[in-house]
């Protein structure tokens, strides 16, 4: 199965030496992942990636249900965030207490809403809530200004920023209460697709183009893997 | 039997709650069976039995244990006591007692009935409270008796029992889940009866589930209510037979009425489910909200009730004792017949144990429908559990009730099956997903040139790429024409052609064969470049060639008219379908959210990638403020007016001075040659040298380089959009370059027959070779007829008239390159000027945009000014400039093709350097422009004025084929009179005659004329239908989105009303409550301490927030009128309690305060809201709808409404 030859090929390192002997031996029940495949759009390969980031720090078994915490530099430090400017919103927001920190579960809920697999509506709701940079239910101004700060990398004078966030607000802002709601951003958002597919064309995106656009990462391909994995190492 | 009996306890129950006394004997008297009795038991109303009734009951079941041929009723006579104690109701006393009693029976009962699983489920229900409770050992006893028989019956219901059995071992664990509980109260009253089971099990998790389940859950009490009505009907018949039953019952008369107290057996069974259910989700709030809490004031609550009922124990034993005695005389008698039918048993075990269920619990279609209903509903919950925004530990939990649930109640429908079925689906779905996603990369990758476009939008704007696209779009036509002229005109020639040297026109001539090869002559497209394929003069004209006899000319021909037509098929359809794309939807009313929100692509996985996307993220919305700004500009509109007027005025007199110099020159430099130089002085003598090297062309060249600067200038005063600005400046070159061309031939027109020769010799390297084109034609065919006359002349000589003319004597040998040729005015520069006009465009971008940045970039250090700021800094890509030049490129290479084959080739090669060249120079050199502003990608406006010099270009390309004859010595057509003579040739030779006929009369101007009619019409037709499709079209989309936007609004109004429906659930849920807490105050009131809501205020207050939310939204009429209907269905139903209701406080002496029952909502839900003020402009919703503002803050701090 994919699992065990996910596991083999960690094997092979050397410091997973002792692990070649038991090759068998399973980090998780059976039960196990069939109740995280249940409740994630992950396969059991991706469940196993957690394992990746830190091999030091997370136990080998977890059919016990370790608590085991991974500090966000680790988190923010993969493939698929590194580069992202919400990467520390997105850990935030998954993250149990809200510091970045995440757990088994917080990494596998993650990343089964950023698949490409996860309903529109579900990351509409991830969405939301990773632009709430203070956390009030509401996107306010200050929000929509990091938003866009972190879209630019500050290269907007705040007049322009100003402008724009004025803007966002007057056109989704149906309530007229001078801040998005979680309804606001659904019905600005859910309405996107067409919008995304010309976005996407419009706008560079050199690795992947594909039909949904936000939200979604891939796995990374196995040689980027690798190098990831030394560099957690 | 059971059904009569049932009756009877029910009639002789509310008689006789008030004295404390029940005598059973009466009960196991009147009973023949036990089983009716148990049954009957089991129907009771578990409030209603004291502690004391319930000792006597116990005591008879004692007896009941004796009678070993129906262990079955007996079983659930303890499961049913399982429940009593579950429900806290018994004594500790009673509850040891009844361990001691039942834990026994209850292993006897399994090892022996194992093909009952109700028994099972209550025994293992009761081992397991009991372990809870007080025994672990017991308990532990039990689970190995229940593990151990649930292997030995090897049924399906191995695993309800598994499941009974574990989860309720984490119970502890899973306290704080309320939902946990449910497995191990299910179990429990799983005993009395499985319907009893289920229809507690589908209440409760109507109750329970959430908002999801919440429409199920009204369902199924209304349908209950329904049926309670129904009951309370029937109810009254009892009632007044009440006397007469007792009667009755003393005589042991009771066969009577059995039939008809099936149904309602069936209806008390429901009624009390429900209740059980309500009390059961009841406890399991009080575990959510504070499980410790909750089990503390369990722990009290029976304390308290053991002094109260301390009392009644004494008397009970007094009466237990008498039942013993009683019970210790049947055994006797019952066991020869239990050993008998043991043996019946043991025959049919399976058989009896089904029949015995399904006489016994009829399951009808309804409910099983119901059941199928839940389980579906379970299921799709796992299936997209997925899907719900939890976090984990709660997906989990949720799951694993949900498997519980479907697993017991499924069945035979193998679950397995359909998990392994659902996991192919997503591994399916997943590889389906991946494979697409990798298709599109694919087919972005076949796009050429996709990435570096997109590198330089995402830096310089929309603007800058999209000449790249048209660009890249010029490319693809190059290519398809390249094809054509390459595969039917240069190969055939080449392979199947006439070898070089063969004919005059296929060698070079004697004079120029010394230079031939030479590097610079090849490199000017002369010499040995002449006389090859890629030129016109080197085709002969031989009808056909090879062995395929392929006709040649006639290919040309067609090849040549097919790709014009093709070039301008392909132009018209492009710049149509663009402007279907610019028509077509193009919704902008989300343009800056969608920007902000959606612009970043989560796929992104390597920092060069991130940084474009920054740049371009930047620039986009760079893009759109400029935009913004642009739409709220406007404040002096008069002025702006004039200032454009102006400009219009300014740029036309620049049009007109450029256009009166050209004139001008021509005109000057002419009559310097026509008058000699004689007559001027040495200042003119110098103007003339002057004029004569620089010539016309250097002063268009000149104005060429400075007009588009003033254009520049003159358009800043317009203060137009970029964009727009952009159009006009390219609009206003364009005209300066065509009118300085068109005035230039003017000016020459007047002089052409006096001096048309002199411009022969200009070597131009600008746009204007075009009409030397004309000039070209009109000269040689002057030049012709001299060097035909000439020709004959040396062809006379050649014979040195020895030969008269007409012998037939062998032509003398003369090398072909020695032969005289004719002029061939069909080869022309146009090649030439291409390669040249490529090389001037290369070098330019290397001087002013790449040396100037170097310069710029590394002088800047040891430079007195800022270089990068201050005057020279980087240029900007100059995208009017680019684009003329790629037109006017165009325009020549479509002129010049027909003559020149290789053209094409030419044209692609350098379409294709100039797009790498100029993609490095624009990354490298250019800075972007102060204003990004956006293009669309697909510029129609540069396709029009494509198709406009698609047009010039063709027209005198297509002159000289129809009306001048080809040259006779050069070319596929020579010796004819015009070259579309081919056409007809072809017809003559290689159709059947009445084909050339038909075709005579076909292209008769009588019916030229009348088609050409007919398509004009037809044109306009199809115009004005387009164009009420187009309103059409709009209206429509008009009215989606008003559509749209009423659906939005429509679907928040309903969330909002769920909401309030839920709300009042709750409260009805609280109604029901209270009653309950009528009846079992202690059990209530706990639940209520441990339901912890925040206000525990008035319930008159609630009320008053019903009202208010009730007139606040018309709709949750509905709502209320259901609520209304329940608080009546409520004590019809509840009719057999209702009597007990008044008088159960006073006899318990607690009377729970009426403001306690009514549970407010939370007070962040707020019902009502004052809409806020509205801005003017909101798009879309209808000013002052009143179901707007009010349901905002509900619907965000609420819990999320997703499915």
């Amino acid at each position: 199965t994919t699992y065990k030859g996910a596991f083999e090929e960690r094997a092979d390192k050397s410091q997973y030496s002792q692990l070649k002997m038991g090759n068998k031996q399973t980090i998780f029940t059976q039960e196990q992942l069939d109740a995280y495949q249940d409740c994630t759009f992950f396969t059991r390969k991706e469940i196993l990636r957690y394992r990746d980031l830190a091999p030091q720090l997370v136990p080998l078994d977890y059919s016990a249900r370790p608590a085991v915490t991974l500090p966000y530099e680790l988190i923010s430090s993969m493939p698929e965030l590194k580069d992202n400017p919400f990467r520390q919103r997105i850990a935030e927001v998954f993250s149990e207490h809200g510091d970045g920190n995440m757990t088994l579960d917080d990494f596998l809920d993650m990343f089964s809403v950023l698949s490409e697999m996860a309903p529109r509506d579900l990351k509409a709701y991830y969405a939301f809530k990773i632009y709430d940079f203070n956390n009030d239910d509401y996107i306010c101004k200050s929000d929509l200004e990091k938003t866009v700060n972190k879209l630019t990398r500050n290269e907007l004078t705040p007049e322009e920023v100003s402008l724009v966030c004025e803007k966002v607000i007057y056109e989704a802002d149906v309530d007229n209460d001078g801040k998005l709601s979680l309804a606001d951003f659904q019905h600005m958002i859910l309405r996107a697709p067409d919008f995304l597919r010309y976005l996407l064309q419009h706008h560079l995106e050199q690795e992947h183009s594909c039909e949904c656009p936000a939200w979604q990462t891939t796995t990374p391909g196995e040689g980027q893997q690798q190098v990831f994995h030394v560099r957690a190492s | 039997m059971g059904g009569r009996l049932s009756m009877l306890l029910a009639l002789i129950f509310p008689l006789r709650k008030d004295s404390s006394h029940f005598d059973c004997k009466i009960l196991v008297n009147a009973c023949a069976k036990p089983s009716s009795l148990s049954d009957a038991i089991l129907d009771l109303p578990y409030e209603e039995l004291s502690t004391h009734t319930f000792q006597d009951l116990l005591n008879f079941s004692k007896d009941a244990d004796h009678l070993a041929n129906d262990k079955f009723y007996q079983h659930r006579y303890i499961g049913r006591v399982t429940q009593q104690h579950w429900n806290g109701l018994m004594s500790e006393q009673t509850e040891e007692l009844c361990l001691a009693q039942c834990l026994p029976c209850a292993a006897v009962g399994i090892c022996s009935v194992h093909h009952s699983s109700p028994v099972q489920h209550g025994c293992v229900g009761l081992a397991m409270h009991s372990g809870r409770s007080k025994v672990p050992l017991l308990q532990n006893n039990l689970a190995m008796t229940g593990c151990l028989n649930g292997q030995i019956a090897g049924k399906k219901r191995i695993m309800g029992i598994r499941e009974h059995f574990f989860p309720s071992n984490t119970v502890h664990d899973y306290d704080s889940n309320g939902k946990e509980a449910l497995p191990s109260i299910s179990g429990t009253t799983g005993t009395s009866s499985s319907v009893v089971n289920l229809q507690l099990a589908c209440v409760w998790y109507a109750w329970h589930d959430g908002s999801d389940d919440n429409e199920e859950g009204s369902a199924v009490e209304n349908e209950e209510t329904a049926k309670g009505t129904d009951k309370g009907r029937k109810r009254t018949t009892p009632r007044t037979r009440r006397a007469h039953a007792r009667g009755r019952d003393r005589h042991g008369d009771e066969e009577d009425e059995e039939d008809e107290d099936g149904t309602r057996r069936a209806g008390h069974r429901r009624h009390r489910n429900r209740r059980r259910g309500r009390a059961a989700g009841n406890e399991a709030s009080d575990s959510d909200m504070e499980p410790a809490k909750a089990r503390k004031n369990q722990a009290n609550q029976k304390s308290k009730e053991d002094d109260e009922e301390e009392e009644d124990e004494k008397e009970g034993k007094g009466g237990k004792g008498k039942n013993e005695k009683k019970g210790d005389k049947k055994p006797d008698k019952k066991g020869k017949k239990e050993k008998a039918n043991k043996k019946k048993k043991d025959k049919k075990k399976s058989g009896s144990g089904s029949d015995s269920e399904s006489e016994e619990e009829p399951i009808t279609e309804e409910e099983l429908a119901k059941l199928k209903e839940e389980v579906e509903e379970k299921k799709k919950l796992i299936a997209t559990l997925r899907n719900k925004p939890w976090k984990m530990k709660k997906k989990l939990s949720v799951l694993k009730e949900a498997q519980l649930f479907v697993e017991k109640f499924e069945g035979a429908l193998g679950k397995g099956k359909g998990k392994k079925f659902y996991a192919y689906k997503v591994m399916m779905t997943k590889k389906w997903m991946k494979f697409q996603r990798d298709f599109e990369n694919f087919k972005t990758a076949c796009i050429p040139w996709e990435m570096k476009i997109k590198e330089i939008e995402s830096h310089f704007g929309s603007s800058v790429a999209s000449y790249f696209i048209f660009l890249r779009w010029m490319y693809g036509i190059n290519m398809i024409l390249f094809g054509l002229t390459f595969g039917l005109v240069m190969v055939p020639e080449a392979l199947m052609g006439k070898p070089y040297g063969s004919l005059p026109r296929k060698t070079v001539p004697r004079a120029e064969e010394a230079t031939a090869m030479n590097f610079a002559t090849l490199w000017d497209f002369s010499g040995l470049a002449q006389y090859s394929v890629l030129f016109y003069g080197y085709y002969n004209n031989q009808r056909t060639i090879g062995w395929l006899k392929f006709r040649m000319p006639l290919s040309y021909f067609l090849v040549g008219v097919g790709s014009i037509g093709y070039s301008f098929m392909v132009v018209t359809r492009t710049m149509a379908k663009n402007a279907n794309d610019d028509g077509g939807g193009d919704d902008t009313s989300f343009n800056f959210s969608w920007k902000m929100f959606t612009s970043w692509d989560y796929l992104i996985g390597n920092p060069e990638t991130a940084d474009n996307k920054f740049a371009s993220i930047t620039t986009s919305f760079k893009e759109a403020i400029v935009e913004e700004q642009e739409s709220r500009k406007e404040e002096n509109i008069h002025l702006t007016r004039f200032l454009r007027v102006l400009a219009n005025f300014l740029a036309l007199c620049t049009l007109a001075g450029s256009g009166y110099l050209i004139f001008f020159v021509v005109r000057r430099s002419q009559q310097f040659a026509l008058e000699g130089l004689e007559n001027y002085g040495w200042w003119e003598r110098n103007e003339v040298r002057a004029i004569s090297i620089i010539d016309v062309n250097t002063v268009m060249s000149l104005l060429g380089m400075f007009c588009p600067t003033l254009f520049d200038v003159i358009s800043s005063l317009e203060n137009y959009h970029p964009r727009i600005a952009l159009r006009w400046q390219l609009g206003r070159i364009f005209a300066l370059f065509l009118g300085n061309l068109y005035t230039f031939i003017i000016a020459l027109m007047d002089e052409i027959n006096l001096k048309a020769r002199y411009l022969l010799s200009f070597t131009m390297f600008d746009i204007h070779i075009r009409e030397r084109h004309y000039f070209c034609a009109v000269d040689y065919l002057e030049e012709e007829k001299i060097v035909k006359y000439n020709m004959t002349i040396w062809e006379a000589s050649l014979y040195n008239g020895t030969i008269p003319e007409n012998s037939t004597a062998p032509p003398i040998q003369v090398d072909p390159a020695d032969v005289p040729r004719g002029p061939c005015w069909e080869t022309m520069e146009f090649v030439r000027l291409t390669v040249s006009d490529m090389m001037t465009t290369y070098i330019t971008i290397l001087i002013g945009d790449f040396l100037r940045a170097v310069f710029v970039r590394f002088f800047n250090y040891c430079w007195c000014w800022d270089l990068e700021y201050g005057f020279p800094s980087y240029s900007e890509f100059d995208i009017s400039g680019n684009v003329l030049g790629l037109i006017f490129n165009q325009g020549m290479i479509w002129m010049g093709s027909f003559y020149a084959p290789c053209l094409p080739a030419i044209n692609v090669f350098r379409l294709h350097t100039s797009m790498y060249l100029q993609c490095w120079a624009v990354m490298c050199c250019n800075v972007p422009q102060e204003r990004v502003f956006k293009a669309s990608r697909s510029n129609n406006f540069y396709m029009a004025m494509l198709l406009f010099i698609l047009f010039l270009s063709t027209l005198p390309a297509v002159y000289t084929i129809v009306s001048i004859p080809p040259s006779f010595d050069c070319g596929p057509f020579s010796g004819k009179t015009r070259m579309f003579e081919v056409i007809s040739e072809t017809l003559e030779h290689d159709f059947p005659s009445w084909f050339g006929k038909v075709f005579g009369y076909a292209s008769n101007p009588g019916l030229i004329l009348p088609f050409i009619l007919l398509m004009v019409l037809s044109i306009y037709y199809l115009n004005a239908t387009s164009k009420s499709y187009k309103e059409a079209n709009l209206e429509l989309k008009k009215k989606l989105q008003s559509k749209k936007i009423k659906e939005e609004i429509n679907k928040r109004h309903k969330n909002q009303m769920n909401k309030r429906k839920i709300h009042l659930r709750q409260n009805s849920h609280q109604q029901s409550l209270k009653e309950t807490s009528k009846m079992n105050p202690l059990q209530t009131k706990d639940s209520q301490a441990a339901a912890g809501f925040p206000c525990q205020g008035a319930s008159d207050l609630h009320d008053h927030l019903l009202i208010l939310s009730s007139e606040h939204i018309p709709d949750s009429k509905k709502g209320q009128d259901g609520n209304g209907s329940k608080k009546t269905g409520q004590p019809q139903e509840a009719s057999s309690s209702q009597t007990l209701q008044h008088p159960g406080p006073a006899l318990n002496g607690h009377y729970p305060p009426q403001s306690r029952g009514g549970n407010l909502p939370p007070p962040s839900i707020a019902v009502t809201r004052p809409p806020g003020p509205r801005r003017p402009g909101v798009p879309g919703y209808p000013p002052g709808n009143p179901c707007l503002p009010g349901m905002q803050p509900g619907m965000a701090r609420g819990p999320p409404m997703y499915r």
